[in-house]
């Protein structure tokens, strides 16, 4: 429980109400954070099983819902809204959301892992749903007649006998509900929505398409200055010295340097700039492993001793007439997100403040306690809807720098990160090396499946096939490359193995590669998608000369992928082209049609480019393609035609989407490329030169 | 240094190799045009330059004295989205929206030569403008619709 005690009495005028009427219900880009730390130090909040903790209905009748969830273009803000619009009866643009900051929000791990549908909006639900039971049973006393007579709709309280009514605002007067949530509360089943399960647009979307909304990067504040860092040149190089006395351009630079962290702060970006040019400073380097030499890097540092496959393994594999032993080789790639790494820092009364572009705020005030030594009480992380992340901002390296900064200068401080230090000093998504044995019988069905994964991780590993004997492994290794969290983490190289054997098998067997999956299947969801994938697809529609068709599948938290690829082969100069994908998604039931489609194109389309060309390229510590002209993603004239079919499932409990349609892309391009040119490939990107086969 | 902006006249005073960009947000606070790439390759940052859809983190400020520079600020005409601006929130064409300034200046530049364009234009045209999301088809839905 964080922040325990109780939230009754106001402390110095400012209780959580008043204190939320301040800040408008809005995120606190208002700059109100003397008020806001005077707040932190005295005022006692409902602990996490209160009701309050979750949901508040001002007098006005507008409804703040407080979740450490943060919005970075998922739409969440928009689906937590709908779900909460659902269970208490409101209107979805009388709710207020108040996302990811460390003060006022419940404790959250982090926005990540495609929990937010599965488990915030579920405990959204249990709090709307219990509030409303409050409500009408408050209304009940209050008329002094039966709780059951009346009815909570709208935003209001009814008794249709006697005809009163009464707003929840009225009714509650402000204050905070802090009886605890019911776990048992009756929750509204999905065939009896009306708000949650409808294409509810973008909470706030014209403040994005106007220019007004504020990123942390566009945020400022009076006195505030610009912050940079000096960046080593390399990974593992050290400082031997550095000259900073040049760097003091102008009166009103200032140049921080504590033991190796070295920045300057200036009243404008590019005076910033300016002066940390003028640094000299030397360094150390060390030997740093290369990506020539990677995959073998990753098996020699493999951190866990290879567990030989049981004997049953080898036996079925042995025995199998059907064999496929092929090795995969997955690179590192990087995230990108439009909105580089930043932070605003300000100290008052040895009180720190951050908003921060990050999945994690409750994770980066544990960040910043820690480098800073001070208590994590001390310090409130707030994260405005930022510029995308995709599992590439878990970590607070901003919002520990700004802050440095701003406690040397004592004045407020921005970091902005540039392309170049996103790409160099963030994080990649693992490469890998995927070794995989399959056997499989005469009548093509699996016997044996052996499978190592080197670095790249475990999610998305096991085998959805059924297969008597099997060995299925993550080997962790040592990365050279800072490493992390990315959409769909391993499951993307994991299932691009998964699947390809899969073709590889079908096809020495001369089975359709569709019926050869379904009859190796018994998950009828996973079934479901490929069917409905291939039946828009027009799988047994014959092809045309110089066409080639494939398919993946894949079970990745919950949710369900079935994915198709027709691809063009121009025999006589090489050229590959991805003429459409089909794909198949199913993730329970829907909450928003709207965003959901919006959410699988972006998923799948973002997939093209670590299926076609993305890759880190490096060398000597050092990052080779550290810019977007150098490191490619897939733009405009990389779109192929995408179909997008959307299984409802009101039967089976909502599951995230960010992330599961990622996993087909690779497989499905990949399969269609062997069935047309017969060239079976191993790696991603699948054509790291270009659209063209290199046979 | 003077320079107009959506309309208004301003003078000022900045270091010698600021960008467009970096004066449009520090200086005018006019941060609707965002940094992507500092290297005009992902469009983020794209604004009106006397009607091209320019990259202002590659152009100096000094640069554009004597001509007439939009921002994304300066799309709107008395409190009404433009129809560009009114499309993308039409066909839910973003996700973050960090690109949708820049994807949105493209837009009008493309439409204000090319009223009805079709779909490889329209590809043509917006090749410069990344959106990392990847809703590129409904960004395609909008530009037409618009």
């Amino acid at each position: 429980m964080k922040n325990p005690g109780t939230a009754q009495t106001p402390v110095e005028g400012l209780n959580r109400r008043n204190f939320l009427k301040l800040l408008g219900g809005g995120i606190a880009v208002a700059l109100t954070y003397s008020d806001l730390n005077a707040l932190s130090k005295h005022t006692a909040f409902a602990g996490d099983d209160a009701i309050a903790a979750w949901i508040h209905i001002l007098e006005n009748g507008t409804v703040t819902v407080y979740t450490g969830k943060v919005e970075v273009g998922q739409n969440i803000r928009t689906s937590l809204s709908q779900a909460v619009a659902e269970e208490l009866s409101v209107p979805v643009n009388s709710i207020e959301m108040i996302m990811g900051d460390t003060l006022l929000t419940p404790y959250d791990r982090g926005t990540y892992g495609s929990l937010t549908t599965p488990v915030m909006a579920l405990q959204l639900r249990k709090a709307a749903a219990s509030l409303k039971e409050v409500l009408t049973d408050m209304a009940a006393k209050q008329w002094n007649v039966a709780k059951q007579t009346v009815e909570a709709k709208n935003g209001q309280v009814i008794h249709a006998a006697s005809g009163k009514t009464m707003s929840f605002g009225d009714l509650t007067k402000g204050k905070k509900i802090l009886l605890a949530v019911n776990n048992q509360v009756q929750l509204t089943p999905a065939e009896k929505w009306s708000v949650a399960g409808t294409p509810v647009a973008k909470v706030n979307a014209k403040s994005f398409v106007s220019g007004k909304h504020k990123y942390v990067s566009d945020m400022t504040m009076p006195g505030m200055v610009y912050g940079k860092i000096l960046r080593a040149p390399s990974y593992g190089a050290s400082l031997i010295a550095a000259d900073i006395k040049n760097a003091k351009i102008s009166p009103d630079v200032h140049v921080v340097k504590e033991d190796n962290f070295i920045g300057v702060t200036a009243p404008d970006p590019q005076t910033a700039a300016n002066a940390l040019a003028r640094i000299e400073a030397r360094w150390k380097t060390t030997a740093q492993p290369s990506r020539a030499e990677i995959f073998t890097y990753l098996k020699t540092h493999s951190q866990d001793k290879e567990e030989k496959a049981g004997e049953g393994v080898d036996k079925a594999f042995q025995a199998a007439p059907v064999q496929v032993q092929q090795h995969f080789e997955v690179q590192y790639i990087a995230h990108v997100p439009l909105e580089p790494r930043a932070a605003l820092a300000v100290w008052e009364n040895e009180k720190l403040t951050v908003w921060t572009g990050t999945q994690r705020p409750f994770g980066v005030q544990e960040e910043l306690a820690e480098i800073l030594s001070i208590p994590k009480n001390d310090i409130r992380v707030m994260m405005p809807d930022t510029g995308s992340a995709y599992g590439g901002k878990h970590s607070g390296e901003a919002a520990v720098e700004a802050a440095r900064l701003s406690r040397a200068v004592g004045k407020p401080v921005k970091v902005m990160w540039t392309r170049e230090e996103e790409f160099k000093w963030a994080y990649f998504r693992p490469g890998g090396l995927i070794e995989v044995a399959a056997g499989a019988s005469n009548e093509g069905l699996l016997t044996s499946w052996e499978f190592h994964n080197y670095n790249s991780g475990g999610a998305g590993i096991e085998v959805p096939y059924e297969v008597a004997h099997r060995h299925i492994q993550y080997h962790p290794s040592d990365t050279p490359l800072k490493q992390g969290s990315y959409r769909g983490l391993a499951a993307t190289a994991n299932v691009f193995s998964i699947e390809s054997v899969m073709d590889d098998l079908a096809r020495q067997l001369k089975q359709d590669p569709l019926q050869f999956r379904l009859n190796n299947l018994k998950d009828e969801r996973l079934k479901q998608v490929l069917q409905a994938a291939a039946s828009k697809f027009g799988w047994t529609r014959p092809k045309e000369a110089g066409h080639g068709y494939g398919i993946a599948g894949a079970f990745i938290k919950n949710a369900y992928v079935g994915t198709c690829a027709e691809v063009i082969y121009n025999k006589s100069n090489g050229q590959l082209r991805v003429l459409r994908l089909v794909v198949a998604f199913e993730c329970g039931a829907i909450v928003n049609p709207m965003h959901l489609e919006n959410q699988v194109m972006g998923c799948v389309l973002q997939g093209l480019g670590g299926a076609l060309f993305e890759a880190v390229d490096f060398k000597d510590g050092r990052i080779l393609n550290p810019s977007l002209s150098s490191y490619r993603v897939p733009r405009f004239g990389d779109i192929p035609g995408l179909d997008i079919v959307l299984l409802n499932r009101k039967d089976i409990p909502s599951a995230g989407a960010g992330e599961a349609p990622i996993v087909g892309v690779a497989p499905a391009i990949r399969n269609a490329i062997a069935d047309v040119t017969g060239v079976k490939l191993y790696t991603l990107p699948l054509l790291p030169h270009g659209m063209t086969l290199k046979t | 240094m003077k320079i107009n902006v959506n309309g208004t006249d301003y003078t000022l005073n900045v270091p010698a190799n600021t960008s467009l960009l970096d004066a449009l947000r520090v200086n005018l606070n006019l941060t609707g045009s965002k940094y992507g790439c500092g290297e005009g390759a992902c469009g983020a940052c794209k604004v009106l330059i006397d009607g091209h859809a320019t990259p202002s983190c590659i152009t100096p400020v000094a640069s554009v004295e004597n001509k007439i520079v939009i921002t994304i600020e300066g799309l709107e005409k008395d409190g009404q989205l433009h129809p560009l601006q009114q499309a993308f929130l039409d066909e839910d064409a973003f996700q973050c929206a960090y690109c949708s300034s820049g994807m949105i200046i493209s837009a009008v530049a493309l439409k204000a030569k090319n009223p009805n364009p079709g779909r490889q234009e329209i590809i043509e045209a917006m090749q410069g403008n990344i959106c990392r999301c990847c809703v590129y088809p409904r960004i395609i839905n909008a530009i037409s619709k618009a």
